[in-house]
């Protein structure tokens, strides 16, 4: 998986989303130690100083925890990580009617068009 | 005394008529990858000449480490000039043993195994170098030292994209914790990922210096997106 980054948002929090998705869809799976800050820091060719940043606010939302001895886990708490999702899903669903409402369509007829493209891909 | 590992206050240079310093006042702490960020002429390099001992100031204090510039600042700086200093007929290996002799802190294995990486023959004279494989050469020498401070003046102003990445690989696996990388550069969009800070410099005055991320949180634009907004060209 590459990190990508854009240079008009901080650094920081596109590292936090992008780490945030790996947790979410298994790259870095629940319970398992991530990365130390250097490595992803290389990884992603980044200040570890910026690295340490998202790792902080990733450990604000309880995706992350960081162990004494064992160094910074991805959490266990299945309740955390379905949080997220869904607040994410949230957010993605709202782009969507966003989307739909400036091509003139209201909820319904978006909901409709869902439908129709489900249909068409299956 | 605080954190600090440069202290800069009120710092003055001319050259004859020319004010290339202006009473310039600058703290870096340790721990940062700082941009000196100017376009030409702006007064860069001179500051990094007068932070490793190079140029003396007319008026002004400089601090590093808890000392004025000296015998212990040279000691804890390592400097990458504008331009290789070496002479024609040094091996890169004789450089090695110069550096050993006078450095502590040089870490020669580790300077063989970039040499290795960048497929630069130890033997290789200087004067056989193109002027890329001179200026990554003088890379290696600067980052193979385990400095506090590394002045670094254009370190990528002349070399080919593949050896950019090379070079920021370097300085960030190079990154320790208690010491700090300062670049000079016009070239920022290259380098601008691994800075966490940046000083922007006109006309020898610090016009801002700020973490990389406040900047883009506060503009909405890219640190090289707002230097050439700052800095655009007006005829």
């Amino acid at each position: 998986m590459e990190w990508k980054l854009a240079g008009d948002r901080p650094i920081w929090l596109q590292l936090k989303e992008q780490i945030t998705q790996r947790i979410l869809t298994g790259v870095y799976p629940m319970g398992s130690r991530l990365p130390t800050v250097r490595d992803l820091a290389a990884e992603a060719g980044v200040n570890p100083n910026t690295m340490q940043r998202a790792l902080a606010e990733l450990e604000n939302d309880g995706l992350a925890v960081t162990n004494r001895t064992a160094g910074r886990l991805v959490t266990t708490d299945v309740s955390v990580v379905e949080k997220v999702r869904d607040a994410l899903a949230s957010k993605c669903i709202m782009t969507f009617y966003e989307g739909m409402a400036q091509l003139g369509y209201d909820w319904t007829e978006a909901g409709r068009k869902l439908e129709e493209a489900k249909e068409d891909v299956q | 005394m605080s954190n600090e590992l440069v202290h800069i206050a009120n710092l003055n240079k001319n050259y004859s008529v020319v004010k290339a310093l202006d009473d310039v006042s600058l703290d870096l702490e340790p721990g940062h990858i700082i941009g000196l960020l100017g376009p030409n002429g702006s007064g860069k390099t001179t500051l990094i000449k007068i932070l490793n001992g190079l140029l003396r100031p007319d008026s002004g204090t400089v601090v590093i480490d808890g000392e004025a510039p000296g015998p212990h600042t040279k000691s804890v700086v390592s400097y990458l000039p504008d331009r290789p200093y070496f002479a024609d007929w040094m091996k890169i290996g004789n450089i090695f043993d110069l550096f050993e002799d006078f450095y502590t802190d040089f870490d020669r294995p580790r300077a063989e195994y970039m040499c290795q990486t960048l497929h630069i023959p130890i033997d290789m004279k200087m004067k056989n170098m193109s002027k890329g494989t001179k200026e990554k050469s003088q890379l290696i020498l600067t980052m193979s030292r385990k400095a506090k401070l590394y002045l670094l003046d254009e370190p990528i102003a002349g070399v080919d994209p593949a050896a950019r990445d090379f070079i920021m690989d370097t300085i960030l696996s190079n990154y320790n914790p208690e010491g700090s990388v300062l670049i000079s550069t016009h070239l920022i969009s290259d380098i601008e990922q691994v800075l966490d800070q940046a000083v922007f410099i006109r006309n020898g005055h610090v016009i801002l210096h700020d973490s990389t991320d406040n900047i883009r949180e506060r503009e909405g634009k890219s640190v090289d997106e707002l230097f050439r907004e700052m800095f655009r060209m007006t005829y």
